[in-house]
Formats: structure tokens, C-alpha cells, sequence
């Protein structure tokens, strides 16, 4: 093969791997889009698009079901989707293992033990407004958990599998410390606890939005920067460190961004499994792992089928908005089998 | 002083994993540029350790001078600009273009990558695939490869930021004959371009072939340093290995070891 057809074959992979981005992001656009125009009262797309961006010559009602219910909602799911499928992939990557998921470490345990402290217990902290306290411990745990990981395994000199178990150990311990508090709960806390635990976006509003968009601009960049070091670290611990990285750094700073993502995330809408799994894999059967293409196309798969999870949510069972994160496995599973049998029929 | 400022010398490396010691006080002759030096020694001798232990994987005591620094007490992205190393091993389950998984040992080092354009990131590793004879693999995911592929794209990328000093961990393990004398015709040719090329191998005909240096090792420690008819004696053979051999030279006058056992 001459060089001349080599760079023109590059640059041909490259173009069709924008355009697998593209695609995605239209994807995900009309995805938002049917999920604002779904709900229990019913308007029709027209009515939606013309009270998002003319809110004025709309019906009250209908600019509050839009402006206060509709949009957060969907804002939040894609927020979510995209902030979960982008931690999933550095953890993927940084674990060397496909199976991570923002929730390997015991991240969400501890997020739930935060959840419940706060809803079983009544516990209140001064300086925290009471209505942000269930977040704000979640966020707090899950943070904590995984910073006191890191801290152990740098004592121990230990490697990622070390890590891996000390997470599983910590994901045992806070799920047994939520049967003591659930055990000793009201029944009232506890049906509060277990409807937080099933993950929901009823909790969304503009300020979680703002905290969560806010975080995610702040740790797409650094993620971005990251992404040939991260390439290089799928090509070994050894190999990544001859090439010049500081692989303990490289996997300190992707630990501290999953975990602020994965916190601010599960602070907001409770526990929401199997996204922070499935983005990346869609991402990487669409592309690859080359981390510049694979890291734009997890935030928008992670996002889409965050889309699409927050409306079945609504369809399945019409009049009422199941919890999305007992649906996100159901919508995830079967484009997940699909994508992986079509993968492998090429 | 200028002149050894080209030397690899090491001294007194003491290493190990934990509390077991692999390593224990080693120290050989300095290396010299332009030479190609393969260790060899039964396995658990310390040769993967102190290709780590220079490249800078583990920690160890002792020093490593090159060109006036100690490598020990170096940034890992200073050691890397002089240093490559390629591992025994490398993943198979890598959905990433051969190029790609070239181009990212590049762009992985801020030292490498000071005034460079992605154009020539690309040329540079399109440069470094045919050196290694894979040019048609460029496109390639690594996942589709046969193992000795693999290695052949594990050598370009050790390869692809030119180093000076270049440790190779059984670089022909996986490969086929006719691959594997393509892969140390080359490591000869990366030597003659002024590099310092230290690798491990465990055929010792082979070490014999393409080396200009041996270096035998047992449990850790030297056992014999020098020109490779030298240090690959009946002798050296039978005190590492515990196996009888002779050493005859076949009809063009190469010497070959010979199992008698």
C-alpha cells in the first residue's frame, strides 16, 4: 500500500468517524426532542417547540408544563447520560477492565449510604439549606469514597486490581451500613430512600441543571486533554509509562474527574446503573478506542439512551412517569445485544 | 568525559517486588552507542527486571548514569525521550488503529510533541511502520492482528520517538522465523544508527547471531559480561542452565551452540 493511499485511507477513517459523531448528535437531538413532546398532558410538537422558543404566545400552562416540568427533565437526562457515559470510559480505561462503570468503586453505594443518612435519619448540617442536604450528602459520600480509595491504595502501593477490590470491598460495606439504616428507619423515610435509590429525574430542576452542566463544562476540557494519554493507557500500564506518562497522575486526576462527575450526577437523580456502562461500549463498538473520537461519541450515546430511557419512561405506563433508572437497563439491553451481534456479523 | 557522556552505565542496582529481591547489587560494564547487548539467564535471573529498572518501571537503588544524568532521579517524561522500552507482553483486545496506537506513544509525551504539527505526528509514524516493514498494517485494528503483528506494532511504537537507548523484552517471542530475523536485522540497524540496544532473549543461538555483547545472568547477579563466543561457553552454559552443550562453528564459521543432553 503506497503512502499516498495509506493517508488517503486516514483521512477517510477520520471523516467517517465525524460523521458517526454527527449522526449520533442528530440522533440525540431528535431523541430530546420527542422526549419534551412526551408526557401526561397531552400537546402536540408544535405546541412544545413553539413555548421553548417563543414562550410568550404560548398558554400559561403550557409554559409552565414546558419551562418547569418538560425541559429540566429532558435537560437532565441528557446531562446525566452524557456525565455517566464520559465517567464509565475514563474508568474503563483507567481500570483496564470493560466491564468498570462510574459504579465499580462503590460510588454509588456510597452515594446511596449518603442519601440515606440524610432521608432515614434526618440528618441536617447548619450551613446546608435542608432541600439540598439528600444531594449534598450523596455527593459528599460518594466523593469522600472514592478519594479515601485513592488514598488507600497509594499507602499500599497497590496496583488497579488492588484498587478494583478495595472498591468492591467499599460497595459491600456501604450497602450493608444502608441495611442498618434501613432497618432501623420509619416506613415512611424508608419508601422516601427507596424511591431516591431507583433513580429519578422528578428531581430535576434549572439549579441541579445549572451545578451539573457547570461541572460537566468544567471536566470535558481536562477529559479532552487527557485523551491521547488515555489512548496510550490502553496499550499498557508499561508501554503508557515508557512513553513518557505519569500513569499514577494520569489515573489520580481520571479518578477525581469520575468521581465529581458521578457524585454531582447521582446527588441530583439517584442511583441510574447500566449508562455509565453502555455508552462507552456503543462508543467504542461506533468507533473505536481512539479516546479523540470515542470520548465526544460516549457523551452523546451515553445522552441518547438517556434520551430515549426518559421516554419510555413516560409511555410504558401512561398517566404516570416511572423512575428512569428502572428503565435505563431495559432501553440499554437490547440496543446493546443489537449493536454487539451486528459488530460481530461484520 | 564527552565521549562517555554516551555511555549507559550501570551500577549497584538492587531491585526487587516487595520483599523478594531479584536484583541484587548489579552492576555492569558501561554500553556502549552503536552496540546491540542482549541479556541472557534462566528464567526468574533478573533479565525482564533490569530492562524495567532501566527504563525506569520500578524502583530500585543504584545508579544508572547516561549522559551525565542519573536515570533514576529523572522525570518520567525526561527518561522517556532518551529511553523506550517494549514490554513482553502487549494487550490484544485494543480496538485502535495501528497508526493511532503509533501516534499516541508520540503524542503521549510533552517532550515529543514541542513544535510539531498532527501532519508531521503522522509522517513520523508512517516512517516508523515501514522501518518496522507493517506499512500495509497502518489501517489495522490491533484487535485484528495475529500476535506476532503485534509485536511487530509494539517495536514500532518503542521505535517511533526515536530514543537512544532502546530495551527490547523478548522482541521475537511470539514471531515466526522469517519475522524473527527481520526483527533483529533491524535491531542491528537501530544500533548502527549510534543507539544503545539492550534486549532479552532466551534462544541463545540467536543471542549468539546478532549480539556484539552478552551479558549472562543468574539469580540476580553477573555471571559473565563479553563478546558472545566468550560469554556463551560450554562452561557459562552448563553453571545458568545446568544443561551440557558444546560450541561448534557450522560450515560458514559461525559458532552454534549445541544441546548434547
Amino acid at each position: 500500500m503506497s503512502n499516498t493511499t495509506t493517508a488517503q485511507l486516514y483521512r477517510s477513517r477520520v471523516r467517517k468517524n465525524i460523521s458517526v459523531i454527527l449522526l449520533l448528535a442528530v440522533g440525540l437531538v431528535a431523541a430530546f426532542c420527542v422526549d419534551i413532546a412526551t408526557g401526561p398532558s397531552m400537546m402536540n410538537i408544535g405546541e412544545v417547540v413553539k413555548a421553548v422558543f417563543m414562550p410568550g404566545s404560548v398558554e400559561l400552562a403550557t409554559k409552565v408544563i414546558v419551562w418547569e416540568v418538560r425541559l429540566p427533565y429532558s435537560v437532565m437526562a441528557l446531562l446525566v447520560g452524557a456525565a455517566l457515559s464520559l465517567a464509565g470510559l475514563e474508568m474503563q480505561t483507567i481500570l483496564n477492565n470493560p466491564m468498570a462503570s462510574p459504579f465499580t468503586l462503590g460510588v454509588s453505594a456510597a452515594a446511596a449510604f449518603g442519601a440515606a443518612l440524610a432521608i432515614l435519619l434526618s440528618a441536617g448540617i447548619s450551613f446546608v439549606d435542608p432541600k439540598w442536604m439528600v444531594s449534598f450528602n450523596a455527593f459528599v459520600f460518594a466523593f469522600g469514597a472514592v478519594m479515601l480509595l485513592q488514598f488507600l491504595s497509594r499507602i499500599g502501593r497497590t496496583g488497579v486490581e488492588a484498587l478494583v477490590l478495595l472498591g468492591i470491598a467499599m460497595d459491600f460495606t456501604f450497602k450493608a451500613l444502608i441495611g442498618i439504616l434501613q432497618y432501623v428507619a420509619s416506613a415512611e423515610a424508608l419508601q422516601q430512600f427507596v424511591f431516591w435509590s431507583l433513580g429519578s429525574l422528578s428531581r430535576a430542576n434549572w439549579e441541579n441543571i445549572a451545578i451539573l452542566g457547570g461541572v460537566l463544562a468544567v471536566i470535558i476540557p481536562f477529559s479532552v486533554a487527557a485523551s491521547w494519554q488515555m489512548t496510550a493507557l490502553r496499550l499498557g500500564e508499561d508501554s503508557a509509562r515508557s512513553y513518557g506518562i505519569n500513569v499514577g497522575r494520569l489515573r489520580f486526576f481520571s479518578l477525581i474527574r469520575v468521581s465529581l462527575l458521578t457524585a454531582t450526577a447521582v446527588a441530583f437523580v439517584g442511583t441510574i446503573g447500566f449508562i455509565g456502562l453502555v455508552g462507552p461500549h456503543i462508543a467504542k463498538l461506533l468507533i473505536g478506542e481512539d479516546h479523540r473520537f470515542s470520548l465526544p461519541a460516549a457523551l452523546l450515546s451515553g445522552a441518547f439512551v438517556m434520551s430515549l430511557a426518559s421516554i419510555a419512561s413516560k409511555l410504558i405506563s401512561p398517566g404516570a412517569i416511572l423512575p428512569v433508572g428502572v428503565i435505563t437497563s431495559l432501553i440499554g439491553v437490547p440496543l446493546f445485544v443489537w449493536l454487539i451481534f451486528n459488530k460481530r456479523r461484520k | 568525559m564527552g565521549e562517555e557522556h554516551g555511555f549507559l552505565k550501570i551500577s549497584d542496582i538492587t531491585a526487587g517486588y516487595g520483599r523478594r529481591m531479584v536484583l541484587r547489587g548489579l552492576s555492569l560494564p558501561p554500553l556502549l552507542p552503536g552496540n546491540v547487548i542482549t541479556l541472557v539467564g534462566p528464567n526468574g535471573a533478573g533479565k525482564s527486571t533490569l530492562l524495567r529498572v532501566v527504563a525506569g518501571l520500578m524502583k530500585s537503588e543504584g545508579t544508572i548514569h547516561y549522559r551525565g544524568m542519573d536515570l533514576q532521579k529523572v522525570s518520567v517524561q525526561k527518561r522517556a525521550h532518551y529511553v523506550s522500552f517494549m514490554p513482553q507482553t502487549v494487550p490484544g483486545d485494543v480496538n485502535l488503529a495501528v497508526i493511532d496506537a503509533v501516534i499516541s506513544a508520540l503524542k503521549a509525551s510533552p517532550f515529543d510533541q514541542a513544535g510539531r504539527a498532527n501532519e508531521d505526528m503522522y509522517a513520523r509514524a508512517v516512517a516508523a511502520l515501514e522501518r518496522i516493514g507493517i506499512g500495509d498494517l497502518a489501517l489495522q485494528g490491533l484487535n485484528q492482528l495475529s500476535g506476532g503483528q503485534r509485536q511487530l506494532a509494539s517495536l514500532a511504537r518503542s521505535i517511533v520517538r526515536e530514543p537512544s537507548v532502546l530495551l527490547l523484552d523478548e522482541p521475537t517471542s511470539a514471531l515466526d522465523l522469517r519475522h524473527q530475523v527481520r526483527v533483529m536485522s533491524l535491531v542491528r540497524s537501530l544500533a548502527g544508527d549510534g543507539r544503545i540496544v539492550v534486549m532479552v532473549l532466551h534462544d541463545l543461538n540467536m543471542a549468539m547471531r546478532w549480539s556484539d555483547y552478552v551479558v549472562v545472568l543468574k539469580g540476580g547477579a553477573l555471571v559473565t559480561y563479553g563478546l558472545p563466543a566468550q560469554a556463551l561457553n560450554p562452561r557459562s552454559v552448563k553453571e545458568v542452565y545446568g544443561v551440557t552443550v558444546r560450541v561448534e562453528s557450522c560450515s560458514r564459521g559461525l559458532p552454534q551452540i549445541i544441546v548434547d543432553e
